[in-house]
C-alpha cells in the first residue's frame, strides 16, 4: 500500500464521508487514492472555500471536516479558512500536499512553509517525513480536532512521501498522546458547588457560547434551564441553543446585540457561562460579568477560564458531561418568575422603536418575515457585515434549526461555502444563506460548486451597493468620510444567475415580500433572492 | 515581576518554533531561553525566563500548557529554584590592571580560561545576578564583549 492509499484507508476508518478539496501536482497522488474510495469529493472553486464548507458541514453533522489542498498557493488560500475555524473552534483536518522532501528549503515551484505560516492559528500541525507514520498521524488528528476545546489540525506531507510503499497499515485503535489529555468530567466538589450557589440564586442567568453547540449539548443545556427556570442569553456562536420564541431566551449579548439581553447580563446575581470566553464583542467590559456577582465559568479550555473574566467557581470539562453531572446534583433554583418578568418588561420597553423602510427592502423585516416562514430544523448561514447583525437579531430560529456564522474572525464570503457544506452533512433540512453583496461577491464562485452538487440552498443576497459595515462606521467614527466602500461596478445577479442557471427572485421593496419568501423558499431548487437595501441603512 | 518556566517537550523538530512563536504571538516577553537536551531520550527541556503582571504570567503557563508538544511545564519564582547561567567575558588588561581583574576574579570565583598579552576571557557559572554583578566590576578595566547563555534552573531540594 502506498501513502496516499494509506491516507484514504485512514479517513475511511474514521468514518469520512464527504472531503471538500481543490487538487493540484502534489497532492494527485491523494486524489488519485480516493478513486478507489466511496468518499465523496467536493471540488470548490477556491480553497479558502473547502476549509468554510469543511466548516459547514462538521457543525452540522457533529463530527470533523476535512478539506484538502495543494501546496504554495493552494495552501496558503486554505489558510483564512483554517484561521476561521481555530478562532471559532471548528474541528477540522486540513491536508495539503508538499513538494518533494528533498526540495523543502530550495524554493522550488509552489513551495510554501504552510506549516510555520498557520502556526498560530491551528490546534496542531503535522509535517509528515515517514509514510509508516501516516495511520498514528491521522488517528491523532482526528482526535485532537474533535476533542477538548476543538479546533483545525493541519497534515502537511510532501508528494514522495504519499508515493512510498509502506506494506499493509493497521489504524491504531487508540492515541498515545503523553501530552494531551482533554479534561472531559467537570471537577466533583466544583459541580457541589455551583448546585451550592444555583439553590441561593435570585436571579440566575445562563450565558451560553458556541461550545455548547460543540460539545452536542443543546438539549441537556434547555433542560437544564426549563426545569429550573432559568433565562438564556447567548454570545453570537451560541445562537440557536434556543428556539428564538421561547420564553426563556433573551437574545444575543454584546455590542451588536439586544439591550436587553446585555441588561440581563448586567443585572443579574449568578452568571453561568458556559462555551463562551466574554469575548470582546460580546462583552465590553469583562470584569462587570464577575463584579458583585456569582460567575459560574464552564470551559473545556482551561486557559480561556480567567483569561478575559474571573470567574467565582472555574469547571473545566466537556460541557454535555458537566450537564449531565449536574442533572444529578439535587439543585433547587429559587423561584425565578419575578426574575424572569422583569427581563420581559426590560425586551418589550427596550425595544428600538425602528422606522421601517418602505422604499426599500427593510432589512430586520425581510429576515424576520424569511426566518418565520422557513421550516422547523432548518439551516441558516450568515455572513459577516450588517447582514450578519440583522441576522443574529431578527432571524426567527426555529425549534431545531441552526444558525452558522463566522463569529470570532468575521470572514466575509463564509455563508455560501458553509451552506454547501452544510448541505452535506444534513439531506432534507431547508437551508438559506445571507449575505451582503460584499461578501456575495466573495463566494459567488461557490455557486459553480452549489450547481455542480445539486445543492438546493436558498441564497439571500442583502444588495445595498456598499460595503455596508464599514460604510457604517465610517458614518459612525469618520463622520461619513466614505472611504473605498461603494460596490457599483455590478454584475445584474439576475443575469448572472441565470448564467449558473439559478433560479431569481428581486425584491425592491416590502410590497409583496411575503408572497415572495414564499416563492423563493418553495420547490427542493437552489434560488437566489435579490433584495435592494437602502445604501443608508444602518443596524 | 519574573518567572521561570522549567519546561520538558518531545523532541520533534520544529518545538522550538512552535513554543517561540507562542510567545510571538501573545506579546509575551522572554527575558531568557535555553534548550538542552535531558536524561530521557526524545525529551529535551527549555528553561525560559519571562517578565510581566500576574495575569500574563498565568496566561503563559496555561496556554504552554495547551501545546502539544509539551509533556510538562513547572514554574517558579527565582527564589524557589537554584538558578544558573554560563558566561564568558573577554576583557583588555595591561601591566595595571592585570592584578586587579585577577582579584575580582578570586572573589566572584570566576576562571580565566584564556589570555594573549592584552586580553583575557574570564568564565563564571553562577546565578544571573552575579553574573551580572561581575561584569558591574570589570566595566573600569574595558570589557570586549560578553556571552551569556540565559538562564537554567531546578526547583530546590526539598525534604
Amino acid at each position: 500500500m502506498l501513502g496516499c492509499e494509506a491516507m484514504v484507508k485512514c479517513l475511511e476508518n474514521e468514518g469520512v464521508k464527504h472531503i471538500f478539496g481543490y487538487p493540484g501536482a502534489v497532492i494527485c497522488p491523494f486524489f488519485d487514492s480516493l478513486l478507489d474510495s466511496d468518499i465523496e469529493t467536493v471540488l470548490v472553486r477556491t480553497e479558502q472555500n473547502a476549509a468554510h464548507a469543511a466548516s459547514g458541514y462538521a457543525r452540522i453533522n457533529g463530527g470533523v471536516g476535512v478539506c484538502v489542498a495543494t501546496s504554495g498557493p493552494g495552501a496558503l488560500n486554505l489558510l483564512t479558512g483554517i484561521a476561521t475555524a481555530f478562532a471559532d473552534s471548528i474541528p477540522l483536518v486540513c491536508i495539503t500536499g508538499q513538494v518533494e522532501s528533498e526540495q523543502i528549503g530550495s524554493d522550488v515551484f509552489q513551495e510554501a512553509d504552510v506549516t510555520g505560516a498557520a502556526e498560530s492559528f491551528v490546534k496542531y500541525s503535522y509535517y509528515v517525513t515517514d509514510a509508516r507514520e501516516i495511520p498514528r498521524i491521522m488517528k491523532e488528528a482526528f482526535y485532537i480536532a474533535g476533542s477538548g476545546r476543538r479546533g483545525p489540525v493541519l497534515i502537511d506531507i510532501p508528494v514522495d512521501v504519499q508515493n512510498t510503499e509502506i506494506g499493509d497499515i493497521e489504524y491504531p485503535e487508540k492515541v498515545q498522546l503523553r501530552t494531551y489529555k482533554p479534561t472531559i468530567s467537570g471537577h466533583a466538589v466544583q459541580i457541589k458547588k455551583v448546585a451550592g450557589v444555583f439553590s441561593k440564586a435570585k436571579r440566575p442567568l445562563i450565558y451560553a457560547g458556541g461550545g455548547v453547540h460543540l460539545a452536542g449539548a443543546v438539549s441537556h443545556l434547555r433542560d437544564f434551564a426549563e426545569k429550573n427556570g432559568i433565562p438564556v442569553v447567548s454570545t453570537m456562536m451560541g445562537l440557536s441553543v434556543m428556539p428564538s420564541d421561547s420564553p426563556l431566551f433573551f437574545g444575543m449579548v454584546g455590542n451588536n446585540g439586544v439591550p436587553w439581553a446585555n441588561k440581563a447580563v448586567a443585572e443579574s446575581d449568578l452568571i453561568m457561562m458556559i462555551g463562551a470566553r466574554a469575548a470582546d464583542r460580546a462583552v465590553s467590559q469583562p470584569e462587570i460579568m464577575a463584579d458583585g456577582k456569582t460567575l459560574i465559568h464552564i470551559d473545556a479550555d482551561t486557559a480561556e477560564i480567567g483569561k478575559n473574566a474571573v470567574p467565582t467557581i472555574p469547571l473545566v470539562g466537556d460541557a454535555k458531561k458537566i450537564l449531565k453531572q449536574m442533572a444529578g446534583e439535587d439543585i433547587k433554583v429559587p423561584d425565578t418568575s419575578e426574575w424572569l418578568r422583569t427581563l420581559e418588561g426590560y425586551r418589550e420597553s427596550m425595544g428600538r422603536k425602528r422606522e421601517k423602510n418602505k422604499d426599500y427592502v427593510d432589512a430586520a423585516e425581510f429576515l424576520e418575515l424569511l426566518t418565520s416562514c422557513m421550516k422547523e430544523k432548518s439551516i441558516i448561514t450568515v455572513d459577516v457585515g450588517q447582514n450578519q447583525i440583522w441576522a443574529c437579531n431578527h432571524a426567527k430560529v426555529k425549534e431545531g434549526t441552526r444558525f452558522l456564522t463566522s463569529g470570532g474572525m468575521g470572514t466575509m464570503g463564509y455563508s455560501l461555502p458553509a451552506a454547501i457544506g452544510a448541505r452535506k452533512a444534513s439531506s432534507g433540512r431547508q437551508i438559506v444563506s445571507i449575505c451582503g453583496d460584499g461578501a456575495f461577491h466573495m463566494c459567488m464562485c461557490e455557486l459553480s460548486t452549489m450547481m455542480q452538487t445539486k445543492a438546493p440552498v436558498k441564497v439571500v443576497v442583502l444588495n445595498n451597493t456598499r460595503l455596508g459595515m464599514v460604510r457604517e462606521y465610517q458614518h459612525y467614527h469618520y463622520h461619513d468620510r466614505l472611504s473605498a466602500v461603494e460596490l457599483s461596478g455590478g454584475p445584474d445577479i439576475g443575469k448572472l444567475a441565470e448564467a449558473y442557471g439559478i433560479r431569481y427572485l428581486k425584491l425592491e421593496n416590502m410590497d409583496g415580500a411575503r408572497g415572495a419568501v414564499d416563492e423563493f423558499l418553495a420547490g427542493n431548487d437552489a434560488a437566489i433572492m435579490e433584495c435592494i437595501l437602502d445604501p443608508e441603512a444602518l443596524v | 515581576m519574573k518567572r521561570i518556566y522549567s519546561i520538558s517537550v518531545e523532541n520533534r523538530s520544529g518545538v522550538l518554533a512552535k513554543i517561540a512563536s507562542l510567545f510571538r504571538r501573545r506579546a509575551f516577553n522572554i527575558d531568557s531561553l535555553v534548550v538542552g537536551e535531558t536524561g530521557e531520550p526524545g525529551v529535551s527541556s527549555m528553561t525560559i525566563v519571562s517578565s510581566g503582571d500576574e495575569h500574563t504570567l498565568t496566561q503563559i503557563e496555561k496556554q504552554l500548557n495547551k501545546k502539544l508538544d509539551i509533556i510538562k511545564v513547572r514554574t517558579f519564582a527565582e527564589n524557589e529554584s537554584v538558578n544558573c547561567e554560563l558566561m564568558l567575558v573577554k576583557v583588555h588588561y595591561s601591566q595595571n590592571t592585570r592584578h586587579e581583574i585577577m582579584d575580582v576574579c578570586t572573589i566572584m570565583d570566576a576562571k580565566i580560561v584564556d589570555m594573549s598579552k592584552s586580553q583575557m576571557i574570564i568564565q563564571m557559572c553562577d546565578s544571573p545576578d552575579r553574573t551580572s554583578l561581575l561584569i558591574h566590576m570589570l566595566q573600569p578595566v574595558g570589557i570586549i564583549e560578553v556571552a551569556r547563555t540565559g538562564m537554567l534552573a531546578l526547583p530546590r531540594c526539598f525534604n
